[in-house]
């Protein structure tokens, strides 16, 4: 037998518990060198937390860690650095003001005295740049830059300090498929050079694509370990979930009907007053599902909330069934049938410190048989509550909970239940699934899908290109405010798709066209 | 949803034409205002350099506090505190230098207290802060004896040669001692935020500690000796006012300049120089207010109903500068990310 590569990290029975959840209980993990380990995982399982303690954020109840087979304590992160331990955090740790310079040696400073010497910093960055051909300026700040820019400078920090042991916590998660194929690279060359890695997802397919092995992590467990070769998409999701899932979403034939939603050439201006979204036009009709495909941050967000009243609409017009609608009030626009699951559900979904119940008449507290007057009628509200309470399967201890109580899957679907409990002629979903379980996740998606099949105009906003792909019947591709391309769901590719979405052009007139059989047949081609 | 000014570091890239004109706009008026009344001038000048040393000290404690993370609206607090108990120092001992440091100390255990609410206690800052100025008016009121003397003040120590030149002279080169610290502490302070690892530290902790945590920078001790040379500072210049300026205390003597500081850290956008243009133009409020009280005979006839407004009126003078000039450039400052967050891992 050859011997196995040297043991670098090794964590034995490590529990961690916290206020009412146990994040860790008796985890082991080896990892070797020059190898990539996968930690797979749904959102809550654990995977930071584990991560957080090899790198001395949090401290363990129980167990070790050993460091290339010796045992270490390790108390804070000055400690994994010394020890060769960086880590890529799941919310980058890059301060905004700061030079990406800065950001690098903030901790490692180098000068002469006390004096700070940016100069050797510079050249350091540049070096390591060129070797594993991380693209960044040093000079530039880092509020300036793409997150694919601050990825790889929060990998040159670990790199600059010498890590050979790298955890990248969920680092694919903001990136394109073509961004993710370039960190692959990086991690191999990485590899390539001795060092080892921890790569966590909860996306199954990364996981087969550039770990050596896998290890799933459930409710705070290791429920197996296994290899890419022995392991499938299907075998991997069972682990994760602890049930058989469904990866594909069911979904019937599109019937569209009128057009619900249109927008004629929307701009949109951000907070600084710079325009964000740059002519937008496009029709969501009764009975289908527009999702718009694009990296975070190409405008979405900005172009979903002046839709729905909460941010100016610059120029353009937006009409909901034929009346305008441009820059009226969220009230008034959600009266005339307009669901909202918006992006950020802790800040504009939710009313967090209110209960259950309340947080399911936010949009209709004001009318009969909530409200008589000026009075509030309690008992239609609790009676309402506990009706969606059970037909959404909201998992809460009771109506009157805080709804900050409930875990973000339940968070979201107060909000979907909410939004649907009245007639909805268009739903406007903005990463629907972002961060819950799969079972949650399922649910929302039928739901998506019903309501398209009651007749309802859907426009879906979403980073997950899978989740794009799996629920539209047309795909609009946002890049720099702009829709790029519109495209047949059926026909489109993720190939296709990534690089409309990294800003490429259409190269293929024909894929454009949305042969989806209505008029008008909306085929944009923007950008040019 | 946050303003992305340029805090973090004076604009260091483009040449700041505006402060030029403003500076250059003025350095003609005083000139001419010099050639026309030598003597005015140059006191209305003088006095606004020691009118505005409390005031930059107080700011340079709010900006080593606040660039750290920690609100500190106690300097009011910590400098009547400080000016009290120096002055004790300074009839028991009779020795001004002894005392100064004796200030200082006062300071820095203020601030220790400071920081021990709210960083490792996490009581609200504001709370903490207002603790520390409704203690300092109370306990300084309690003990303060009439009738204590002292055996003088510190004075001025004119430079030999510089102290000649007109105007600047005798405004810049003979002052007394806090005064000349309070100078060269903009210049120290300024170098150490933005040009020492120490500096880099303290805004990361104050932007990011998260960041800063990752890093392997202890986050809260970055923050405790912060908020303790902050309150070092306002020792300072609680210092200044009875060992310097007054030569001994009254009851609430700070008046105040402990919130103007803060004001004028504001303006100054949490940057030292940025901070002494806001103390200067406080300062040289406070100085015309007391020329004019003090030549109310000589105005000009066309400014002589100024000379007829109760000096009250007057007096006021400075605040409302104070709140105007705050009221018309705040908008637009914004403070560091993490201010007034405790930072707790896990
Ligand atoms: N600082 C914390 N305080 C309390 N609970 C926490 C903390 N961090 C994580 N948890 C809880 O521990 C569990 C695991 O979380 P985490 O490690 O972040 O999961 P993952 O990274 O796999 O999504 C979750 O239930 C989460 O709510
Ligand atoms: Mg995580």
């Amino acid at each position: 037998m050859t011997a196995e590569p040297e043991i670098v990290l090794e964590a034995r029975n490590i529990t961690k518990r916290f206020p009412g959840v146990v994040a860790n209980e008796n985890v082991s993990l080896k990892l070797h060198r020059g190898e990539v380990l996968a930690l797979l995982g749904e959102n809550g399982a654990g995977k930071t937390t584990l991560m957080n303690i090899l790198y001395g954020l949090y401290h363990q109840d129980s167990g070790e860690v050993l460091i290339r087979g010796e045992p270490v304590r390790i108390s804070s992160p000055s400690e994994s650095i010394k020890r060769g331990i960086g880590m890529v955090h799941q919310h980058f740790m890059l301060v905004p003001v700061f030079t990406v310079a800065e950001n690098i040696i903030l901790g490692a400073e180098t000068g002469n005295g006390p004096f700070l010497d940016l100069k050797v910093a510079r050249q350091r960055i540049r070096e390591l740049s060129r070797q594993y051909h991380l693209d960044v300026d040093p000079d530039a700040y880092v509020k300036d830059l793409s997150v694919g820019q601050q990825q790889r400078v929060e990998i040159i920090k670990a790199l600059y300090r010498n890590a050979d042991i790298l955890i990248l916590d969920e680092p694919t998660a903001v990136l394109t498929p073509q961004e993710t194929e370039e960190l692959f690279a990086i991690i191999r060359s990485l590899t390539a050079r001795g060092a080892s890695v921890i790569f966590i997802s909860h996306k199954l397919k990364e996981a087969l694509a550039i770990a050596d092995r896998i290890m799933v992590l459930r409710r705070g467990r290791v429920v197996g370990e296994t290899t890419p070769r022995e392991a499938t998409e299907r075998s991997l999701a069972e682990m994760m979930v602890g049930r058989s899932v469904m990866l594909e979403v069911e979904k019937g034939e599109a019937h569209p009907g009128a057009p619900v939603l249109t927008l004629e050439n929307v701009t949109v201006l951000d907070d600084r007053g710079q325009q964000v979204v740059n002519g937008v036009s496009l029709e969501v009709h009764a009975g289908e599902i527009l999702g718009i495909a694009g990296v975070q941050g190409n405008g979405q967000t900005e172009l979903v909330e002046a839709i729905t009243g909460l941010r100016p609409v610059h120029s353009g017009r937006v009409r909901i069934n034929g009346r305008d609608v441009t820059n009226a009030s969220p009230r008034r626009i959600s009266e005339t049938g307009c669901a909202h699951v918006p992006e950020d559900r802790q800040e504009d979904g939710l009313v967090l410190t209110y209960t259950v119940a309340d947080n399911l008449v936010l949009n209709t507290y004001y009318t009969p048989p909530f409200a008589h007057g000026i009075v509030r009628d309690d008992r239609a509200i609790l009676d309402h509550a506990n009706r969606l309470i059970e037909r959404y399967d909201v998992r809460t201890p009771g109506a009157l909970t805080l709804v900050s109580a409930l875990s973000g899957g339940n968070k979201q679907k107060v909000i979907i239940a909410r939004e649907l409990s009245r007639e909805v002629r268009l739903l406007i979903a903005a990463q629907p699934t972002r961060g819950i379980d799969v079972g949650s996740i399922e649910f929302i998606h039928q739901q998506i899908i019903a309501e398209r099949d009651r007749g309802a105009a859907v426009l879906l906003v979403s980073a997950e290109l899978d989740e794009i792909m799996a629920l539209s019947d047309r795909i609009a591709v946002m890049y720099h405010g702009r829709i790029v391309a519109t495209l047949p769901a059926a026909s489109a590719t993720r190939e296709e798709l990534g690089l409309l979405m990294a800003g490429a052009q259409p190269v293929n007139a024909a894929s454009e066209l949305a042969t989806d059989g209505h008029e008008p047949v909306n085929v944009q081609r923007r950008g040019v | 949803m946050q303003i992305t000014d340029t805090l973090a570091r004076p604009s260091a890239a483009r040449i700041p034409w505006v402060t030029i004109g403003v500076w250059g706009g003025l350095a003609i008026l005083v000139l001419v205002a010099y050639l026309r009344a030598p003597q005015a001038t140059t006191a209305v000048l003088t006095s606004t350099i020691r009118q505005s040393t409390p005031i930059i000290l107080g700011a340079l404690a709010g900006i080593m506090c606040e660039r750290s993370g920690v609100i500190n609206i106690g300097i009011e607090g910590m400098m009547l505190i400080s000016a009290f108990l120096g002055f004790l120092f300074n009839v028991w001992t009779g020795d001004l230098l002894l005392a100064t440091m004796g200030a200082l100390l006062v300071g820095a255990a203020v601030g220790a207290f400071h920081a021990v609410m709210s960083i490792t206690l996490k009581v609200d800052q504001i709370i903490a802060g207002t603790v520390i100025n409704i203690l300092a008016v109370g306990l300084t009121g309690y003990f303060y004896q009439q009738g204590l003397t002292t055996r003088g003040k510190l004075a001025p120590v004119s430079i030999p040669v510089l102290a000649d030149i007109p105007i600047i002279g005798p405004v810049f080169f003979s002052n007394p001692p806090i005064t000349y610290a309070s100078l060269i502490l903009i210049v120290v302070i300024h170098v150490i935020l933005f040009r020492t690892a120490w500096g880099l530290r303290t805004r990361a902790v104050g932007e990011h500690p998260a960041a800063a945590d990752t890093v392997g920078i202890a986050v809260n001790r970055v923050r405790y000796i912060n908020v303790i040379i902050g309150g070092m500072l306002a020792g300072l210049a609680g210092g200044f006012l009875t060992l310097e300026s007054v030569g001994s205390f009254e009851r609430n003597m700070t008046n105040g300049r402990g919130f103007v500081s803060l004001a004028v850290m504001i303006f100054g956008k949490w940057t030292p120089f940025g901070a002494w243009g806001g103390s200067l133009l406080f300062g040289f409020a406070n100085a015309l207010q007391s020329q004019i009280q003090f030549l109310k005979n000589q105005l000009p006839p066309w400014l002589a109903w100024i000379g007829d407004l109760p000096p009250q009126f007057i007096g006021m003078l400075p605040y409302v500068l104070t709140i105007a000039v705050l009221a018309g450039f705040v908008g637009r400052a914004r403070p560091p990310a993490a201010i007034g967050k405790v930072y707790e891992k896990e």
